[in-house]
């Protein structure tokens, strides 16, 4: 299915960070984070709630800045460009948000065509043509008039993945494309993944906790713990991995928790954290 | 990225220092608070440099604030130069001088009245309703959004705003003047029986252009400070680390209301003493 051979790092890197670390405040949330992505490759970003993946992806996204390290985007430092460069360079990415993000005041129609009438110089015809194309794609044609709040979770999350490759990027990035999705809406989404990227030929990274949806779509899973990279490999190198935890995540095994007796009865009768 | 607090945990006074602690966070966030605005402020309009101009946007904006405020303007407007015809009737029968009813209706309203009731219901109309607006397009990521579709939030969302404000609010000064002494005229003329010729002339003979200048500056700064205040506490209700969600659009909401409707009276004392 896949053009790429998995067991190695495809030849052009269209993403490549290098020694990145996060903060919020004092608080470090990513710890040396050093991936690569290659050309046509699907990421697969995972971990459990908290572990940074969504720090990161608004890292790559370069909606963030690193408190260190360097984020390369298809061979340009991002954490170097000035902005009228990084809004260059996003003409060449897609992101779908994990809620659709569309605007709200305006129709699912006017949503889609939004990058395309205000980055390009088509005329309107064309515009309309290449929007309902890709609603096309994503099973939502004829929802055009509605407006956003019309539509369902998984419609959103579509129409929000019709404006994400709208312009044809070159990277597409994809927040949890199955969270609040039924298991049928969340496969039909699985294949619309693998479609596009047998079409365009897109470099996606994905962030997701669905393991499931993770194993069926990725070339590679990175997963993240506590903002550290526990593993990078191919879906079978991570099935197969001989880490603990990351066998937990795979079986859904709840965390060892040790309890400290004497510090629990202090937090119940303390009322506070400690 | 989160704001920093300006008096971290680690080193929270204790006993009587508690006070100078507080007056000096608080003086630093005010601080830094207005700096921040001024710069939003500066962003929003150096984006009149930069292309395309988001005409679309505008031209609904426009829409919004002049057009869909008419009626309820209008009707304040009347029922404002009806309420000032009658207490001005009632106090210049006193001394004997009802023919200056038109020129004093007239001024009142050109000079103040218009400005800060006009003011007032696009603050009650527009300010509110574009800050719960921004505030949620913040909260569902909709500015990422479109930060990522290499779309200048600044340029998009926040330019044609505020020129529709400072276009709009003047015109609906304007409307509401003219209404007010119609109002004022139905009081004084239809109602208490005072010649129609000394009401008009009372009016055209008193009222100079630098009446009307004032009245046109004052409301073109309220325009630019209503809708600065209403998208700027939209914009940066995520900065807000007490509150977050509904509550923390709720909360940005009410205080551009407030905000705006203070800085907006000062503003309207500090004109008035320039050019009186």
């Amino acid at each position: 299915m896949s053009t790429i051979n998995k067991t190695d790092t495809p030849a052009k890197t269209v993403i490549e960070t290098a020694g990145m670390d996060a903060h919020y405040g004092e608080r470090q949330v990513l710890h040396d984070i050093n991936l690569s992505v290659g050309e046509g490759e699907i990421m697969v970003i995972m971990g459990g709630s908290g572990s940074g993946k969504s720090t990161l992806l608004k890292h790559l996204l370069g909606l963030q800045r690193p408190s260190a390290g360097s984020i390369e985007l298809l061979g340009q430092d991002i954490c170097g460009l000035s902005r009228k460069q990084m809004l260059a360079l996003r003409r060449n990415m897609g992101v779908a948000f994990q809620g659709g993000a569309l605007l709200s005041s305006m129709t699912v129609g006017d949503n889609v065509k939004l990058p395309l009438r205000e980055n390009t110089k088509l005329d309107e015809n064309t515009i309309s043509i290449m929007a309902r194309l890709k609603l096309e794609l994503m099973n939502l044609a004829g929802f055009e008039d509605l407006m956003p709040s019309e539509l369902s979770g998984g419609m959103l999350k579509r129409a929000g993945l019709a404006r994400a490759v709208i312009m044809d990027p070159k990277v597409l990035f994809f927040d949890e494309p199955s969270a609040g999705l039924d298991p049928v809406t969340s496969v039909e989404l699985d294949e619309l993944i693998l479609q596009l990227r047998a079409a365009l030929n897109m470099t996606m990274v994905i962030v997701t906790h669905e393991l499931e949806s993770a194993f069926k779509i990725a070339d590679r899973i990175t997963v993240l713990f506590d903002g550290k990279i526990a593993a990078i490999g191919t879906v079978e190198e991570i099935k197969q991995s001989s880490d603990e935890r990351i066998q937990n995540l795979i079986k859904r095994k709840p965390r060892d928790k040790s309890v400290d007796a004497d510090a629990y009865l202090q937090r119940l009768t303390a009322g506070g954290r400690k | 990225m989160p704001e920093s607090s300006a008096v971290s945990d680690k080193n929270t006074p204790i006993g009587i220092a508690v006070l100078p602690a507080r007056l000096g966070r608080f003086v630093i966030d005010w601080i830094s608070g207005v700096g921040r605005a001024n710069v939003f402020l500066v962003m929003c309009l150096s984006r009149l440099f930069f292309m395309p101009f988001p005409f679309r946007e505008f031209i609904k904006q426009i829409n919004f604030v002049g057009v869909r405020t008419l009626l309820v303007l209008l009707i304040a407007g009347l029922f404002t130069g009806m309420v000032v015809a009658l207490q001005f009737y009632d106090t210049l029968v006193r001394f004997g001088s009802v023919d200056l009813l038109g020129s004093a209706v007239a001024l009142s309203l050109i000079r103040e009245l218009g400005p800060v009731m006009a003011a007032l219901m696009v603050i009650a109309r527009v300010g509110s309703a574009t800050c719960a607006e921004i505030g949620i397009m913040r909260n569902e990521q909709q500015f990422d959004a479109l930060e990522c579709m290499a779309i200048d939030v600044y340029r998009y969302l926040m330019l044609p705003r505020l020129l529709a404000a400072i276009i709009a609010l003047p015109m609906l000064t304007a409307l509401f003047d003219l209404v007010g002494i119609g109002g004022g005229y139905v009081v004084g003329v239809l109602i208490h029986g005072e010649s129609a010729g000394a009401y008009v002339n009372g009016l055209i003979d008193t009222v100079t252009l630098n009446d009307v200048m004032m009245g046109v500056i004052k409301s073109l700064v309220f325009g630019v400070i209503i809708m600065w205040t209403a998208l700027y506490k939209g914009f940066n209700v995520h900065l807000n680390q007490k509150l977050s969600g509904a509550e923390g659009v709720s909360h940005a909401t009410t205080s551009a209301v407030v905000l705006s409707a203070i800085v907006m009276l000062s503003f309207d004392f500090i004109i008035g003493s320039l050019m009186l």
